[in-house]
């Protein structure tokens, strides 16, 4: 008994002590990464500058492109936002044990993914002055207007969700770490408001985080689910389509899945956290990703199978395009390299180990955002009628530099938000109760 | 050019004779608007205000009022003019791609030649047929998919079947442009070109644009408001576009007068895809014995 609790004592302080590491000593690597992302934002900001400045004229968005990579950037990270969903409600729910020190971090990449393109659809605003107009008079009716209640609803539950989960934690900050600066012991302070580990307190917070588990889940399915009926309500090839909604929610399982992945991958390696982030962690992902990209390779193939056989009219071409056209090598490498490719490796073993898994990932990642600059900018070149009569810089799409430069930015946004977050507070949650026994790997871990 | 600008002249005669009292009641609105403003000049124009009464006004003083023809104001612009269901009639037939209606809807919009509103497009229903042209405006449907996803209420339907857009309350996501099925819909991308045009802002004349808003086909509804034709119609010198009021089921194209329901049964009248369901509120007539063969460059389109 009493060995018992000497193990589970010592595991505890083993365990503050390396999660709450990293809040205190900051790495020259940790700067170096936050200056490089803040380069990157600035850049962003100068082609911001000069879009506010001379209009959407400085992207290569035209008439019948008129929606270019901005857009597709959006729904990727609205994509990328579901992951969330993923940790904290399905798993948690199936009472998943091996999930739970990725919970956190899916939910940091959640919030900010879904911050990341709400700053995103506002940079491809042609008045992004007249913002509030979609409050001041909004119509109901209006795919649009659905979209941003939803998105807004989800932020803010995303929000709830990763506060109430790290409330205990941000308690222990609070009374653990006394060496930090005086604002962030006032941050602790005030974020943990009155937190005491009270029995009373503990039940209420396990209440509602259960209702925001189950609350969350068709939230995050309706807001992949609405952004894809921005395209299925209209008549363009491509996207008038049935089976929109089931393929792009799929599809950010998929994607968001291989983000964690990867973020597992770089905090494990910088914060050092190979006790508590394992191979074996790597392995589970791994098969969860496998069977998230399957079920996306069956609404792909129900996407296209169906055009492809019949091709009729501008639907034809529109398949003939991503076939064997302009866009095929963007096409085949997102579909293969992207989707195909990544299923049949992660069934071996070894390809599931954590250096491989996460080189996948960021081929399954790649292929995701230009599988979204394939589902958005060829359809739009593909109308009923025929192009003629306009400019010649009308006729094709290549985005400029502005646009490159903003989209990077917002990468780096994204990172950033993620990166000071992971900063601030412990990335796996430190308030754990399971039995503990001295052959766990956190004990008989060596640095 | 001389000999067209009598044509037209002598066009307008016939939406005059629809509705001569709408000229007078605004010129009536023209006068108590403006009696309080003071002007010394001596020339005066006798005018018949709506309650029957003849009153004199000042020369400088209608000159002023020719501004309210600009078009009405964004809140008035979204009234339709009362009593009408405007519609079109493209002669697919007569079409020989002069370009007048292009230039003239350019020029009265501010538009340049790589971005017009109206495109005449060389179209080809199937590999044995021979290609035609086709001009090509704002379809106004009376199922308008723009108006449907527009977020914030910025494009509308009038009651008088136009669909318009205010450009003070449009916020640019270009929704509108991915869901127009016929590529109606033009997007002010970088700063107008003609610079600063100094005239209150209508819907109506879609002038002066702004930059990061959408624009279109308008139907000219501040010519309709003087009971003259829109400019490509007045301005086609083969007669291919009629124009008219569908109430009174008549259309003009500025030389004929003809009754709409007949033109369409006796020449095989369609709308462009009709199978989506928008009810575009512009009829094309097939074509067939058509008066020119088709031609890529003619003694028309060559100069422009």
């Amino acid at each position: 008994m009493s060995k018992q609790g000497e193990h589970k004592q010592e595991f505890n302080d083993r365990r503050e002590k390396d999660l709450l590491r990293h809040i205190l000593k900051t790495s020259l690597s940790y700067k170096l990464w936050v200056g490089f992302l803040i380069l990157v934002i600035l850049i962003g900001t100068y082609g911001y500058y000069r879009q506010l400045k001379y209009g959407l004229i400085v992207t290569a968005m035209r008439d019948y492109t008129s929606w270019g990579i901005y857009i597709s950037n959006f729904v990727f990270f609205v994509a990328i936002s579901l992951v969330g969903s993923l940790f904290s409600s399905i798993l948690k729910l199936n009472k998943n044990e091996w999930s739970k020190p990725l919970t956190r971090i899916s939910e940091i990449i959640a919030v900010s993914a879904i911050i990341c393109a709400i700053v995103i659809i506002i940079v491809d605003m042609g008045r992004p002055d007249r913002f509030f107009y979609v409050i001041k008079y909004l119509r109901i009716q209006s795919p649009i207007i659905w979209d941003v209640i939803i998105i807004s609803t989800y932020l803010v539950i995303s929000l709830i969700l990763l506060y109430t989960s790290l409330l205990p934690d941000v308690a222990l900050c609070r009374d653990r770490l006394t060496a930090v600066p005086k604002w962030k012991k006032k941050l602790y302070r005030i974020m943990a408001i009155n937190w005491h580990n009270d029995p009373k307190q503990v039940a209420m917070l396990q209440k509602v985080t259960k209702i925001l588990a189950i609350s969350v889940l068709p939230v995050a399915f309706a807001i992949h689910t609405v952004t894809s009926w921005l395209f299925a309500t209209t008549w363009r090839p491509g996207w008038d389509s049935t089976n929109l909604g089931p393929y792009f929610v799929s599809g950010a399982f998929m994607a968001g899945a291989a983000a964690i992945i990867i973020a597992m991958y770089f905090i494990r390696k910088f914060i050092n956290l190979n006790a508590y982030i394992t191979e074996s962690h790597f392995d589970k992902m791994g098969k969860l990703l496998v069977l998230l990209s399957l079920v996306y390779l069956y609404f792909n193939i129900n996407e296209y199978l169906g055009p492809a056989f019949k091709m009729v009219g501008v639907e034809g071409e529109h398949i003939t395009e991503l076939f064997v056209g302009k866009y095929a090598p963007m096409y085949w490498f997102v579909q293969l390299g992207g989707l195909v490719l990544p299923i049949v490796l992660l069934l071996f073993k070894g390809m599931r180990r954590s250096l491989p898994i996460s080189i996948i990932s960021t081929f399954i990642i790649l292929g995701a955002w230009f599988k979204r600059f394939l589902i958005v900018i060829p359809s739009l070149q593909h109308p009923y009628l025929p192009i003629q009569g306009v400019d010649e810089s009308y006729l094709h799409y290549n985005p400029t530099w502005e646009e490159w430069t903003i989209t990077l930015a917002s990468f780096a946004w994204f990172l950033l938000i993620i990166t000071v977050l992971i900063k601030l507070f412990p990335i796996i949650p430190i308030q754990k109760h399971e039995h503990v026994s001295k052959r766990h790997p956190i004990l008989n871990f060596q640095k | 050019m001389e000999d067209n600008e009598h044509k037209t002249d002598s066009r307008r005669g016939f939406l005059k004779k629809i509705s001569t009292g709408s000229i007078l009641a605004a010129s009536g609105l023209a006068f108590s608007s403006l009696s309080s403003c003071k002007n010394k000049s001596t020339e005066k124009t006798t005018l018949l205000t709506p309650d029957g009464k003849l009153v004199q006004v000042p020369n400088s003083e209608i000159e002023a009022m020719e501004h309210l023809y600009h078009g009405a104001p964004p809140k008035e612009a979204r009234k339709g003019i009362p009593g009408k269901k405007f519609v079109m009639v493209v002669d697919l037939s007569k079409c020989k791609n002069a370009r007048k209606c292009v230039q003239a809807c350019d020029k009265h919009h501010n538009l340049t030649p790589d971005r017009p509103y109206i495109k005449v497009l060389e179209m080809q229903d199937n590999e044995e047929s021979s290609p035609y042209w086709m001009p090509k405006k704002c379809f106004q449907c009376d199922n308008p998919p723009c108006v449907k996803v527009c977020p914030v209420g910025a494009t509308f339907k009038r009651t008088d079947g136009i669909v318009l857009i205010d450009n003070e309350r449009c916020i640019g996501c270009r929704f509108c442009m991915a869901a127009c099925p016929y590529s109606a819909r033009v997007f002010n991308w970088g700063n107008p070109p003609e610079g600063k045009l100094d005239i209150p802002y209508s819907p109506e004349t879609s002038l002066p644009s702004k930059h990061g808003t959408v624009a279109k086909c308008d139907f000219c509804p501040d010519m309709l408001r003087q009971d003259k034709l829109p400019h490509c119609v007045s301005a086609c010198p083969n007669g291919v576009i009629y124009f008219g009021n569908e109430l009174e089921d008549a259309v003009t194209n500025g030389e004929e007068t003809v009754r709409l329901s007949t033109l369409l049964r006796d020449k095989a009248g369609y709308r462009y895809m009709e199978e989506l369901g928008t009810k575009p509120r512009v009829y094309y007539l097939p074509p067939v014995d058509r008066l020119f063969p088709f031609e890529k460059e003619n003694s028309e389109n060559k100069t422009s």
